[in-house]
């Protein structure tokens, strides 16, 4: 019985998250939110319908009750998640919420399958997230004054940063972790909405030469404390994010140029500066003829893929244990190794749809200061994704970072969710907006408006020139 | 909107990789030994069992009672280097077929059952093109001589048989691996069909003829020489093979009586530069498109001047060493008009029903020579039949055509390794064989014998 569970589930289980998939893209086509209802309904369902497979076959195959629990558990937080937000938040975007909750299960479960005491924690780390979260809409309507401290949010950043580069502690090599009464953070992850949120004030009105130096220094601050740290990947995150936000904001394709060119020249010092930089490049290119040490990290997550094949070898079938940091840098190895290069494949498709209506949601929104944090959430997320995914595949050199919702990371988990709960919050503000604008119209000529509320609120659809 | 496309792309070309390797590398993966996930099939399935194209058996695991597995070799010695081993390392087709043995797609209902009664699946089974009436009279032809034989079917690439002595008994090898591995003079393991190094000798005598045919495609025919034994160059002599004079011989002769004074003043009229490009264009000194481990051939054509081993090389002595499937993938390519089919030993692949998994095609490597050059070469060694050197094979049922050599690999004059390489049926070939035996002598008198009676054995399966 066992044995026709476990090889049907592989090719159901990746049918149902290619479908899932293809719904996310054609998503795509309705932006307005309530023509293509009834496909996020179906999204839900599939979610919910891969969640049950997979934990059906953790709970036979380990004869675990604790699968069980855990799964009761995850689906009242999902449906939680969804139900909430839909009912608090009527315009919220459904296919940014599915696609949340679908990764934050997937990775649950993989977690889950990988280490119990983990995956419990991640689940507690959710859970806060969330709460936090449900509140970053509603507050973003109440509070007015992100635009104006720009500079204020530049300096926490740093300050926060150049904590951990002094009194952190050293994990595996990079000092990228905090402990604060028993819990570790990484500063560098909540750092980014800060730095986002810099980027944005410091040019969506200002975007002369001198002001780009300036953000360009502060931010060559923020990437040199990053580098300075090991902390590689957020570096090159940081680095990407100010480049494209500077592009994106001045239309100017010379700052691209000069982004990319001193990238390269920052990557080719950083190359003959530091032995770590080095190793990780002789692992990309050749990790078969160091297999017993610098390329036993990456060999081994190209073993897992391999030996799972399209559509894997089957939950608790594998040994992703075998990869070091499998639940953390390396899950999306395990994911395709258990599940199938075709769910992974799917995964990274997800996240990409979701990006790509990041961008679209983008393109609709006048006030440049909140475009501006919409384009940086995107870039940011989309950009983190390739990093871990291309390096765990020996697509680029590895950079140890994780991969937002699935990877084992609570600071991560909190940040991603953070992030796209304020877009879900400027994008909410947007439909309302479109609507208000309209009804103000029609009330300006009758009632006089208590000056600065509704000042604010028209300026944020303010129909200014082009924005694109 | 360039961000959004330029991330687009990136994550297309990222999509593009993982599904390339995913398509092309499993079995890589599977099959190295740092990975631990072959310790997991080899814990849920037991390893499959290799047949000959007729369906012998070759390999197979043995379980007892208490599922206890061992890995058992009807033929004992007779397979030794072409299936090779799977304890200790892998060697051969155990090797090659690794992923497949380790693997079982068996049905589902007895993937169920077998997990109820908590036995193994059966790993796939693995048919060879091994043929084992070919493969015996090689082996019982070698005898006690060290040397190898390479017997493929020249129209897809096959390999009928594949011996090398001397040899081992593979159902022994855990018992012998440290004394083998100790020994400074053992060299039992060694493949010598695919790995083994050997001077060429007169077979080499094709490509040289082959480079002048290039160079001369309109003359070659009215090439004539006067043989008398030797040729001479400033102080450099070649004889021919116990000083025989050869007389007048024109350049087919010259290739069927193998006179080497004859070719030493052939190769000195050869421009170089294209006889490397010819020896490049022939794959020597490159791998060759097999998926067994083998040696890369070699040979220096020295630049200007040194004409002593110009001479040398063009008799095939001096540096020159091939392996004995290089020289059968140059014989077969000559044998079908030009066109080299990689030489391949595993047909297809089985599950334990009988449910064909995986099918092995005749794949072409591509053109090595030109069919017209191929043509020529074919009525040489024809010649070399009836007329030359090899006379032993004429007068039969079947009109075969080859190459004798006589390898000098010593300064004892006499000491020679035999070689014999040629096909049959010479008009519209077949199969392909290719022998070298150790010490023995000369081509004619050790290898064509054993050719012959290597012929009959494929003729009379017909």
């Amino acid at each position: 019985m066992q044995e026709y569970i476990i090889e049907l589930s592989k090719y159901v289980i990746s049918l149902l998250i290619a479908i899932y998939t293809l719904l996310s893209f054609l998503a795509l086509r309705h932006l307005k939110g309530e023509r293509g209802h009834g496909l996020y309904i179906v999204q839900d369902m599939l979610i919910f319908a891969v969640q049950l497979l997979c934990f059906l076959n953790l709970s036979l195959i380990s004869r675990d009750y604790q699968y069980v629990f855990f799964y009761g558990f995850i689906q009242i937080f999902l449906f939680a998640v969804i139900m909430l937000v839909t009912m608090i938040y009527e315009k919220a975007n459904r296919l940014l919420l599915n696609n949340m909750c679908m990764l934050l299960g997937i990775g649950l479960c993989m977690v889950s399958r990988l280490s119990f005491n983990k995956a419990f924690k991640q689940y507690i780390i959710a859970f806060i997230s969330f709460m936090i979260s449900l509140s970053i809409p509603f507050l973003l309507t109440k509070i007015h004054f992100l635009k104006k401290i720009t500079w204020l949010y530049a300096a926490i950043g740093i300050t926060l940063l150049g904590v951990v580069l002094t009194f952190g502690e050293l994990t595996h090599g990079s000092k990228i972790s905090f402990s604060l009464g028993g819990i570790t953070f990484q500063p560098s992850e909540f750092v980014k909405i800060l730095f986002l949120f810099f980027l944005a004030g410091a040019l969506w009105e200002n975007i002369s030469f001198k002001r780009v130096l300036l953000t360009a220094l502060i931010a060559g601050v923020h990437v040199i404390i990053l580098v300075i740290s090991t902390d590689l990947g957020s570096a090159l995150i940081f680095f990407v994010g100010f480049v494209l936000v500077v592009f994106i904001a001045s239309r100017n394709y010379w700052y691209l140029l000069a982004g990319a060119a001193g990238g390269s020249a920052a990557a080719y010092i950083a190359y003959r500066l530091f032995d770590h930089v080095r190793i990780r490049v002789l692992a990309w290119q050749d990790p078969w003829s160091y297999i017993d040490n610098q390329g036993y990290q990456i060999t081994q997550s190209l073993f897992a893929v391999g030996s799972g094949s399209w559509f894997g070898m089957g939950l608790l079938q594998g040994n992703p244990k075998a990869i070091p940091f499998v639940d953390a840098d390396f899950i999306f190895s395990s994911i395709c190794e258990e599940l199938g290069v075709i769910s992974g494949v799917c995964i990274v498709l997800i996240c990409l749809s979701s990006f790509i209506m990041m961008m679209q949601i983008a393109i609709q929104i006048h006030d440049r200061f909140y475009q501006l944090i919409v384009y940086g959430i995107g870039i940011m997320y989309i950009f983190q994704v390739f990093l871990t995914i291309g390096g765990g595949i020996k697509f680029i050199p590895l950079t140890g970072v994780t991969l937002p919702f699935i990877s084992y990371g609570g600071s991560s988990i909190m940040t991603t969710m953070i992030m796209f709960f304020i877009l879900q919050g400027i994008y909410i503000r947007l439909q309302q907006e479109g609507g208000k604008h309209h009804v103000r119209q029609r009330k300006q000529a009758t009632v006089a408006d208590s000056s600065s509320g509704a000042d604010r609120a028209n300026s944020f659809t303010e129909a200014s020139k082009d924005t694109q | 909107m360039f961000t959004t496309v330029f991330f687009i792309a990136l994550f297309l070309g990222m999509i593009g990789y993982l599904c390339h390797f995913t398509a092309t590398s499993q079995q890589d993966m599977i099959n190295n030994s740092y990975n631990s996930r072959q310790q997991i099939l080899l814990s849920r399935n037991y390893r499959g069992s290799i047949y000959s194209r007729d369906g012998d058996v070759l390999a197979e695991t043995i379980l007892d009672d208490e599922q206890n597995e061992k890995r058992v070799y009807p033929y004992d010695n007779l397979f030794s280097h072409i299936i090779g081993y799977s304890i200790k390392g892998r060697m051969g087709v155990e090797a090659l077929a690794n992923f497949y043995l380790i693997n079982s797609n068996t049905s589902i209902s007895n993937k169920a059952a077998n997990d109820v009664a908590g036995l193994k699946n059966p790993g796939d089974n693995v048919y060879t093109t091994l043929d084992v009436d070919i493969q015996r009279v090689a082996d019982e032809q070698l005898d006690i001589y060290k040397g190898a034989i390479v017997v493929t079917e020249v129209a897809t690439g096959k390999i009928l048989a594949l011996v090398s002595h001397p040899d081992f008994n593979p159902n022994e090898i855990e018992d012998i691996w440290d004394s083998l591995l100790e020994s400074n003079t053992s060299s039992v393991l060694v493949n010598r069909a695919t790995s083994g190094l050997y001077p060429p000798g007169s077979t080499f005598k094709i490509i040289t003829a082959l480079e002048y045919i290039r160079e001369n495609p309109d003359s070659f025919q009215s090439y004539r020489y006067n043989c008398n034994g030797s040729f001479k160059l400033d102080n450099n002599k070649i004889s021919c093979y116990h000083g025989t004079s050869h007389g007048s011989v024109d350049f087919e002769l010259s290739f069927a009586k193998s006179c080497n004074s004859s070719f030493a003043n052939i190769g000195m009229g050869l421009d170089r530069k294209l006889f490397s490009k010819t020896l490049e264009e022939l794959l020597f000194g490159q791998e060759l498109p097999i998926t067994l481990s083998h040696a890369k051939s070699h040979v220096e054509i020295p630049a200007s001047g040194s004409d002593a081993e110009m001479m040398q090389t063009s008799i095939g002595q001096g540096k020159t060493q091939i392996t004995p499937i290089h020289l059968n993938m140059i014989t077969c390519a000559i044998a079908n008009d030009g066109i080299l089919m990689k030489p391949y030993v595993i047909d297809r692949v089985e599950n334990a029903e009988g449910n064909l998994i995986k099918s092995f095609k005749p794949s072409s490597y591509g053109r090595l020579i030109e069919q017209e050059e191929a043509a020529v070469l074919q009525q040489l060694m024809t010649a070399v039949v009836e007329e030359g050197t090899a006379t032993k094979l004429s007068g039969l049922s079947y009109k075969a055509a080859g190459k004798t050599g006589s390898a000098e690999y010593n300064n004892v004059k006499g000491d020679s390794h035999a070689w014999f390489t040629g096909f049959a049926p010479a008009d519209n070939p077949e199969v392909c064989v290719t022998i070298i035996v150790e010490g023995a002598g000369s081509g004619g008198d050790y290898a064509v014998p054993i050719a012959k009676r290597i012929f009959n054995a494929y003729f009379s399966q017909k």
